[in-house]
C-alpha cells in the first residue's frame, strides 16, 4: 500500500496472506506476551480496561478457548479487514485478537481519535513485532490509522477475503459503499438494543452487601460506558411479587454505587432533554419518572411500546416494567435485541424461553456485571468460526 | 401599550426583589397554565411529573424546558393559522435548528421589550445606526437566519441603517466614513454579532492605516465569546482592543438567545449584565438542579413574561454562569446582576458506535 493518508502504527505495509490454523502456538504465545507487557502498564497507569484485555490475552484463557472451540481442520480464511469503533479505545485490539486466533492475515482500522490506550498498544504490538520469532505475524498483519477516506477502504475491502465492521447501522452502510470480492464474506456489528430482568424477591432477599455488589456490577454495565455500548441495558423487567419494594432497594443502592460517576454539566442537559422528550412525547405509557438528584433517572412504564428499542437513555437514565410472567415479554423481542442481564434467575430457563419462543432476538444471557466482557461469541457470530475455512475430509 | 399589566408605568429596570418575586410568581403560573392548556405535549410532562398547577409556586419551583427542545419538538401553543413568524436558531452545518412560533402579540412584545430595554441603557433616542455585517444576510432569503432575524430585531432601534461591510464580509471604508461625516458630532449606535465585529471590524482596523473615529459610539453586540477564547479575548480585552483601534468608549454586550428574543439581558455601564422586568435568571447546580447561591457557578435558567405562543417562558439554556448581585449593582438598575462562563463543554462519550461521527 503506498497510500500516503494511512498511518501505519504497527505490522508491514506489504501484508503476505499465509493462513494459520485457529489458535496456533504461534499467536498464543505472542498474545501471552502481549498480555505480559500490557498487564505491566495497565497496572502502572490505572487503565481497567486495558487491563481487562490483557486478562482476556493471556495464555490460559486462551487455551480454554481453544479446547471450547475444536476446530483443527481449519486454517484462517486469508486477510481479514477490521473497521473498528471509534469511542471504545481497546475494542480494536479485540477484533485484532479474533482475526489473530482465527488464522488470518490482518488489517486493523483503529479508531481516529487519538486515545492513550491505542497508542499504547500499538506500540507494544510494534515493539514485539520487531522479534524473529514474530517476524510471519509482522509480514501478515497492519494495524493502520486512516480519516474518512472512501478510496482507503475501497482499496482494502477489495483485497479482503473477510471483513469485519463494528460501530452500527450508520458506520455498516457507509462501509458497504466499498464492495468486496465476490468470495469475501462478512461479520458486521449493527446497532442493538439490550436490556436487563430481576427477580423481586431475590433482589429483597439480598444482605446489604450483597445488594451493593449487585448495584456495582449494574453501575459497570451501564455507567462505566456511559450507557452507550450495545450490550449495556436500557430497560429494566422486574418478576417476582414484591416488585415495587425491589425497585426502591436496588435504585438506592445503585443511587449510592453511582456517586463516582464523573457527570459532566453536558451529561446532565443531554439527560434531562432526553427525559423531556420522553415525558412530551409519551402520552400513555409512562406512568411515573424519578430523579435520584442528576445522577440517575428511572422512568415506570405502565405498558411497553410495540417497539421497544425506543425506550433508551443516556448517562443513567433507564427504562423499568413490572412483567406479569415471563411470558409476556416474548412478542416484545425483536432482532435488535442482543444481551440479556439478569439476576435472581436461572439461565437455564431463561435459554429455555429464547429457544420455545423461537425468536429472533437476544444473543446472549449472561448475569449483571458481565454486560461488556468479550467474548469470541458476539452478536450470535461465533467469530473465530467465521473467520476461518473448515476443510471437510471424509 | 405595555407588554403586561402589571408591568404599566414601570421602568424596566424599576422592580425591587420582593415586588419582582410576587410578579413572577404569578406571572409564570398563567403562563405555565396556558401552555399546558394549549400545547399537547407540554401537557403530557406536566401531567407525569405532578405538577400543581392550581396554586402559585415560587419563581424557581415552576419547570423548565432544555433550550434543545425546541430543536427535537414543534413546541405552539397557539393554532398553526395565528403564527405570523418562525425563528429559527443559527446552529452550525448539519446541526438541527430550533424553531420557535411567533404569533402577532408574542411578536409585538418582544419588539416592545427590546425597545424598552435598549432605551434604559443606551438612551431612548433613535441614533443613527451602522450594522457591522452585510446588507446581503438580510438581502438573501437563502442566508436569512437567526443573524439576519437579530440585525432586522435590532436594527429598528435605530436610524438611516447603514451597512459597515460589503458582501464580501470586508470593511466598507468609503460607506462608513460617508456616514461618519453625515452624522459628525452626533452619537451613533453601532450593532453586530461578537465573533463577526472582531474578525471582519477590529482586526482590518488594527491592521490597517486608515482611522475611523468611533469616539461618539455606542456599540451593542451578543452571540457570546465561544469563537474567541482560542484567542483568549474575554468581554474586558475586547473593550480595551475596540476602543484603542477606533476611541469607542461605550460597547455594551448582551446575553440573550433565539428561544427568548426580546427579553435580552444587557450590560450596563458598570459592566454587569442584567435581568430587566421581562426576564430572570436563575443559576442551578448541575449535580441536582438546586439553586444556587450568589458567586457560585451553575447551568443559567432563563424566566421571561414574553413568550405567549410557544412554551418558553422557563427554559434551561447550555451556559455556564454566575449570580453577581440583586438591586445592588452600582448604576442604579434592580435586579439580577450575573456574568457568563461560557458554554458546556461536549463530553468525550463512550460506547460501541458511531466510527463515522464527524471528527
Amino acid at each position: 500500500m503506498k497510500n500516503l493518508d494511512i498511518d501505519w502504527l504497527a505490522g508491514n505495509t506489504e501484508i503476505i496472506v499465509h493462513p494459520l490454523q485457529p489458535y496456533s502456538d504461534l499467536v498464543v504465545y505472542f498474545l501471552d506476551e502481549l498480555s505480559g507487557i500490557l498487564r505491566k502498564q495497565a497496572i502502572q497507569e490505572k487503565l481497567p480496561d486495558v487491563q481487562s484485555l490483557a486478562f482476556w490475552c493471556r495464555k490460559s484463557h486462551i487455551l480454554k478457548l481453544k479446547e471450547k472451540a475444536n476446530n483443527h481442520n481449519s486454517l484462517g480464511r486469508g486477510l481479514v479487514f477490521h473497521i473498528t469503533p471509534s469511542n471504545v479505545p481497546v475494542n480494536f485490539a479485540f477484533s485484532f485478537f479474533f482475526g489473530l486466533l482465527s488464522g488470518n492475515a490482518n488489517i486493523v482500522r483503529v479508531p481516529s481519535k487519538d486515545f492513550h490506550q491505542v497508542n499504547l498498544i500499538c506500540h507494544a504490538v510494534k515493539m514485539l513485532f520487531e522479534k524473529p520469532e514474530y517476524m510471519t505475524l509482522k509480514e501478515s498483519n497492519a494495524l493502520i490509522r486512516y480519516g474518512h477516506n472512501q478510496e482507503i477502504t475501497d482499496s482494502l475491502s477489495k483485497k479482503a477475503d473477510m471483513r469485519v465492521i463494528w460501530g452500527g447501522d450508520g458506520t455498516i452502510a457507509q462501509i458497504r459503499k466499498s464492495p468486496l470480492k465476490a468470495k469475501a464474506g462478512e461479520i458486521v456489528f449493527a446497532d442493538r438494543f439490550s436490556l436487563g430482568i430481576l427477580d423481586s424477591d431475590a433482589v429483597l432477599r439480598t444482605s446489604e452487601a450483597e445488594c451493593t455488589q449487585l448495584a456495582r456490577y449494574f453501575y459497570n454495565d451501564t455507567y462505566l460506558m456511559d450507557q452507550n455500548a450495545c450490550s449495556t441495558p436500557h430497560l429494566l423487567l422486574w418478576l417476582g411479587k414484591e416488585k415495587e419494594a425491589a425497585q426502591e432497594k436496588f435504585w438506592k443502592a445503585v443511587f449510592l454505587e453511582a456517586q463516582k460517576y464523573n457527570l459532566e454539566p453536558i451529561k446532565v442537559v443531554d439527560k434531562y432533554t432526553d427525559l423531556c422528550i420522553a415525558a412530551m412525547k409519551n402520552s400513555s405509557g409512562i406512568k411515573k419518572i424519578t430523579q435520584w438528584e442528576n445522577l440517575l433517572y428511572t422512568i415506570d412504564m405502565d405498558m411497553l411500546p410495540e417497539d421497544i428499542c425506543t425506550l433508551r437513555g443516556r448517562f443513567g437514565m433507564f427504562y423499568q416494567y413490572a412483567l406479569k410472567n415471563l411470558q409476556e415479554l416474548a412478542p416484545f423481542i425483536q432482532e435488535r435485541v442482543q444481551t440479556l442481564l439478569y439476576y435472581g434467575l436461572d439461565a437455564q430457563e431463561l435459554m429455555n424461553f429464547v429457544l420455545n419462543n423461537h425468536l429472533q432476538g437476544i444473543d446472549r444471557i449472561v448475569p449483571f456485571g458481565n454486560s461488556l466482557d468479550m467474548d469470541v461469541f458476539w452478536d450470535g457470530y461465533d467469530i473465530v468460526g467465521q473467520l476461518s475455512r473448515n476443510i471437510c475430509f471424509k | 401599550m405595555e407588554i403586561r399589566k402589571e408591568l404599566e408605568g414601570k421602568k424596566p429596570y424599576e422592580l425591587p426583589r420582593q415586588e419582582k418575586r410576587n410578579y413572577y410568581s404569578q406571572i409564570m403560573q398563567a403562563l405555565t397554565q396556558k401552555h399546558y392548556n394549549h400545547c399537547k405535549q407540554y401537557q403530557n410532562m406536566l401531567k407525569i411529573i405532578n405538577f400543581n398547577l392550581e396554586e402559585a409556586h415560587e419563581p424557581e419551583e415552576y419547570p423548565f424546558l432544555p433550550v434543545r427542545l425546541f430543536k427535537e419538538l414543534e413546541l405552539r401553543s397557539v393554532p398553526k393559522t395565528e403564527i405570523v413568524k418562525t425563528m429559527t436558531s443559527s446552529g452550525t452545518t448539519g446541526q438541527q435548528v430550533s424553531k420557535i412560533y411567533l404569533d402577532k402579540q408574542t411578536s409585538m412584545n418582544q419588539s416592545a421589550a427590546l425597545i424598552r430595554i435598549s432605551a434604559d441603557m443606551l438612551g431612548s433616542k433613535r441614533f443613527p445606526m451602522l450594522i457591522i455585517d452585510t446588507k446581503s444576510v438580510i438581502k438573501d432569503r437563502k442566508m436569512f437566519s437567526a443573524r439576519g432575524a437579530g440585525i432586522l430585531g435590532f436594527s429598528m432601534l435605530g436610524r438611516d441603517t447603514t451597512y459597515a461591510l460589503n458582501e464580501k464580509m470586508q470593511l466598507d471604508f468609503e460607506t462608513v466614513e460617508a456616514f461618519l461625516e453625515k452624522h459628525q458630532g452626533k452619537s451613533i449606535l453601532l450593532f453586530g454579532f461578537t465573533y463577526m465585529i472582531w474578525e471582519h471590524f477590529y482586526k482590518v482596523l488594527k491592521s490597517s492605516s486608515r482611522k475611523l473615529d468611533l469616539s461618539k459610539g455606542i456599540l451593542l453586540h451578543g452571540g457570546g465569546f465561544k469563537k474567541l477564547a482560542a484567542e483568549a479575548v474575554d468581554n474586558e480585552t475586547y473593550k480595551q482592543c475596540l476602543k484603542e483601534v477606533c476611541g469607542i468608549e461605550r460597547v455594551c454586550n448582551y446575553y440573550g438567545m433565539v428561544e427568548q428574543t426580546g427579553s435580552i439581558f444587557m450590560e450596563c455601564e458598570c459592566g454587569r449584565l442584567h435581568a430587566s422586568n421581562y426576564s430572570d435568571i436563575i443559576i442551578r447546580n448541575p449535580k441536582d438542579f438546586s439553586v444556587c447561591a450568589q458567586g457560585e457557578t451553575g447551568l443559567i435558567q432563563l424566566l421571561s413574561v414574553l413568550p405567549d405562543s410557544y412554551p418558553g417562558h422557563s427554559i434551561l439554556s447550555e451556559d455556564l454562569g454566575q449570580i453577581i448581585g440583586e438591586d445592588d449593582c452600582p448604576c442604579g438598575r434592580k435586579g439580577k446582576t450575573f456574568r457568563i462562563l461560557g458554554r458546556i463543554q461536549k463530553a468525550e462519550v463512550r460506547g460501541c458506535s458511531d466510527t463515522y461521527e464527524k471528527s
